[in-house]
């Protein structure tokens, strides 16, 4: 017996997809010239598929953070958070997070992955619930399987189905409420005000994760959370590095007195090697850079709702009704032509994700652009316009409205 | 064995989720004889849920093959609650 039979179907599946020039599994990016340009293939590439929200990612002052830890602490920590993993910088880095949300404790972990991966599956008791919506991120349903707790699921941001299974469970239980506030696929956003009032009417505790809002959501960039005035009921909110902040790393603050004793039950924390100085360097840089970046939060918006309309009058179907995020999805009829589509769209210099069922909700064949606030007005228009160009060489029937 | 009763109940909430047409049986699975996807599966879930007002663990799906299990599940998680 091949352990590997069992992904014969998976692998016939991703042999049947037809394309030719282009793999959306095998890009690679040669040269990174800007937040919002790479070379792929010797092609310059319009990059509209990073999540790199605030395009931190070539920000000064956190590169230069960066080099010079580079050159004071060395390459990496060589050790875990509760060893020898912890310096200066790392201490440093909770406490400008901590500061940043106004809460009182901060952890930063190796990855927003193992973030929810640890709190979830720590928080979690054998005899506690832990409801998610159904729609959650591979890492909140990883933190669920991870951990001993009773999962449960409530449809995708409706609060009535979720509040139906909470009146079912044991008034007197540890129960856990963890919801996104804006959903990565979709940019669409959570009802949050209504579904963490909800919670708190059942005695849960809560756990938002703000991993696609951070950084533009909210007056200060906090998230959503922030910007609808419901920080206060949001027990634990968990974020990353790995988009606005430009680098890597995830992080949970919370209010809650006896937080810190999970630095030393938390598994996805402990057994692994914090993150480098550098990263370290720059993370912190660039939080205290968000913070002040009003007119880059404004930007980015402009390009999202410019995108969005652009893409609606072209007559394209989006998954959403307004630019309720920097998350514009367009959504193409089937399989086989968003393959084609997306392989067409990357030859004509545009780079963004394809998502197909089973990783979209609803079964939606998606073309997923993610703006970014270093986009210029004019890579906007030439967003849409190679966005046409391709539909127009694909056939495809969209109508300008 | 489950119920009878509770038997009839699922057959009844699986029936629009039958799309090939086949003749359901206890022993009927949701993923080989009915070809749901996971999506699908969320649905019926959330329907035999508000059915029995009850809630059906996510950890308990992966042991939930056939009709007749799910209705055997049901009842225990009903007698349970009461
Ligand atoms: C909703 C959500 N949570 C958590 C993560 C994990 O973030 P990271 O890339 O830091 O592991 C992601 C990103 O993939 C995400 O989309």
């Amino acid at each position: 017996m091949d352990l590997f039979d069992k992904f014969d179907a998976l692998i016939a599946q991703k042999s049947s997809l037809p394309f030719e020039k282009a793999d959306p599994f095998k890009v690679v990016m040669d040269k990174v010239l800007s937040e919002t340009v790479a070379i792929i293939e010797g092609r310059e590439t319009i990059l509209a598929g990073t999540n790199n929200y605030m395009g931190m990612t070539f920000n000064e002052e956190a590169i230069a953070a960066a080099k010079e830890a580079l050159d004071n602490y060395g390459t990496g920590t060589t050790g875990s958070r509760v060893l020898n993993g912890t310096y200066s910088g790392h201490k440093g880095l909770e406490k400008t997070i901590a500061d940043f949300y106004g809460m009182d404790h901060c952890m930063v972990f190796s990855t927003g992955y193992q973030a929810n991966l640890g709190m979830i599956s720590t928080l979690g008791g054998v005899d506690d619930y832990v409801i998610i919506d159904a729609d959650s991120h591979a890492s909140i349903y990883d933190g669920c399987a991870m951990g001993n707790a009773t999962i449960v699921r409530f449809k995708h941001n409706d609060i009535e189905s979720m509040e139906k299974r909470l009146k079912r469970l044991p008034a007197e239980a540890g129960k856990l409420v963890v919801v996104e506030s804006l959903y990565s696929m979709l940019g669409d956003a959570a009802p949050l005000k209504e579904l963490l009032e909800t919670a708190k009417k059942y005695g849960c505790t809560t756990l938002v994760d703000e991993a696609h809002s951070m950084g533009f959501c909210g007056e200060k960039g906090r998230g959503l959370c922030e910007e609808l005035g419901v920080e206060h009921l949001a027990d634990f909110i968990v974020g990353t590095f790995s988009k606005s902040v430009g680098t890597v790393g995830g992080y949970c603050v919370s209010n809650h007195p006896k937080f810190d004793v999970l630095r030393l039950v938390c598994r996805p924390y402990m057994f692994t090697a914090s993150l480098p100085p550098s990263v370290v360097a720059s993370a912190t840089a660039s939080i205290k850079a968000l913070e002040r970046s009003g007119n880059r939060r404004a930007h980015l918006w402009e390009n999202a709702r410019r995108l969005h309309a652009g893409l609606k009058a072209a007559g394209f179907t989006l998954a959403t009704e307004t630019a309720s995020s920097p998350i514009i999805a367009v959504c193409l009829p089937d399989p086989l032509i968003a393959t084609k589509f997306w392989e067409k769209l990357l030859l004509n210099g545009v780079y963004v994700n394809m998502a197909l069922p089973p990783a979209t909700p609803a079964g939606y064949n998606l073309m997923r652009v993610s703006v970014c606030a270093q986009h210029t007005t004019e890579q906007i228009d030439e967003i849409t316009r190679r966005f046409i160009a391709t539909a127009e060489e694909l056939g495809l029937n969209v109508k300008a409205a | 064995m489950a119920n009878a009763q509770t038997l009839d109940r699922i057959f009844e909430l699986v029936a629009p989720f039958n799309k090939k047409g086949i003749e359901l049986q206890a022993d009927t699975t949701f993923a080989t004889d009915l070809d749901l996807d996971s999506l699908t599966v969320m649905d019926l879930v959330a329907e035999i849920e508000d059915a029995f007002d009850i809630i059906l663990p996510l950890n308990l799906l992966p042991e939930l093959e056939t009709i007749e299990q799910v209705a055997a599940a049901v009842d225990r998680i009903v007698a349970d609650n009461d």
